[in-house]
């Protein structure tokens, strides 16, 4: 079995990606995938750059451990998850999850647990150059209303 | 006890520093904050109660209860951005 965890600089080919995570797993019926991409606007500011910073050898371990989760609660085969760190531009690839099942319920139930799970709880940091400076992201409560609607709750976003 | 510190994010600008070694009588992660919080600046500033402080110890997400131990890691962050 590849890597089910990559944090890395580089760019990802998601074709490749969904390639390889189904090869001859001939069980498989449905593959769903999200990509995140950086925009351009992020609360009511422009952004011309974005610096993504983690925690090595945590973050890898805590979406290890969500993958673990995802394959308790749904039936599915495979799931992969790549994340980029360092320097990114609007139209960049940040983040790829892609997952696999018989049929579509499980592996979009999937994606979508997963993503709700990194985005309160893998130890990332955004840093966006506006106009005014950079600032740091601000983490959201709707993050945390989405990890709740999983039955896991989260306070990421409270002071 | 020896404890590894790390700091990230908006927390590593300020305190100036990634991480650090430290020598500690504290017993748990919210002890340890208050020990840093004591040596006031920027440690003062960024760790202060009230403020969106996340801690991990030995790269899990921890309550300031948790109990620290010899050689053990605690990182201070904020929350969390990624996605």
């Amino acid at each position: 079995m590849t890597h089910r965890v990559s944090i890395q600089t580089a760019d990802f080919d998601v074709a490749a990606e969904i390639t390889a995570l189904r090869a001859q797993d001939k069980r498989v019926g449905a593959v769903c995938s999200f990509i995140g991409t950086v925009r351009d606007r992020n609360d009511g500011q422009s952004v011309s750059t974005m610096e993504l910073e983690h925690y090595p050898g945590m973050t890898e371990k805590a979406i290890e451990q969500m993958i673990d989760a995802a394959f308790k609660r749904f039936d599915i085969y495979a799931a992969r998850v790549i994340h980029r760190v360092g320097p990114l531009l609007p139209l960049d690839q940040i983040v790829l999850v892609v997952v696999t099942s018989a049929h579509r319920g499980q592996s979009f139930q999937a994606c979508e647990f997963l993503m709700d799970y990194l985005k309160t709880q893998a130890p990332f940091w955004k840093k966006e150059q506006t106009p005014e400076g950079a600032r740091w992201v601000d983490a959201r409560v709707s993050d945390d209303q989405a990890l709740a609607r999983w039955g896991i709750s989260s306070d990421n976003s409270a002071v | 006890m020896k404890v590894n510190v790390k700091y990230f994010a908006s927390i590593r600008e300020s305190v100036g520093a990634g991480s650090e070694q430290l020598d500690t009588r504290c017993a748990t992660l919210g002890a340890l904050r208050d020990e840093l919080i004591a040596r006031g600046g920027s440690h003062a500033q960024s760790l202060a109660r009230g403020r969106a402080v996340r801690v991990a110890l030995n790269q899990v997400m921890s309550a300031e209860d948790a109990a620290l131990s010899e050689g053990c890691e605690v990182a201070f962050f904020p929350p969390v951005t990624g996605g």
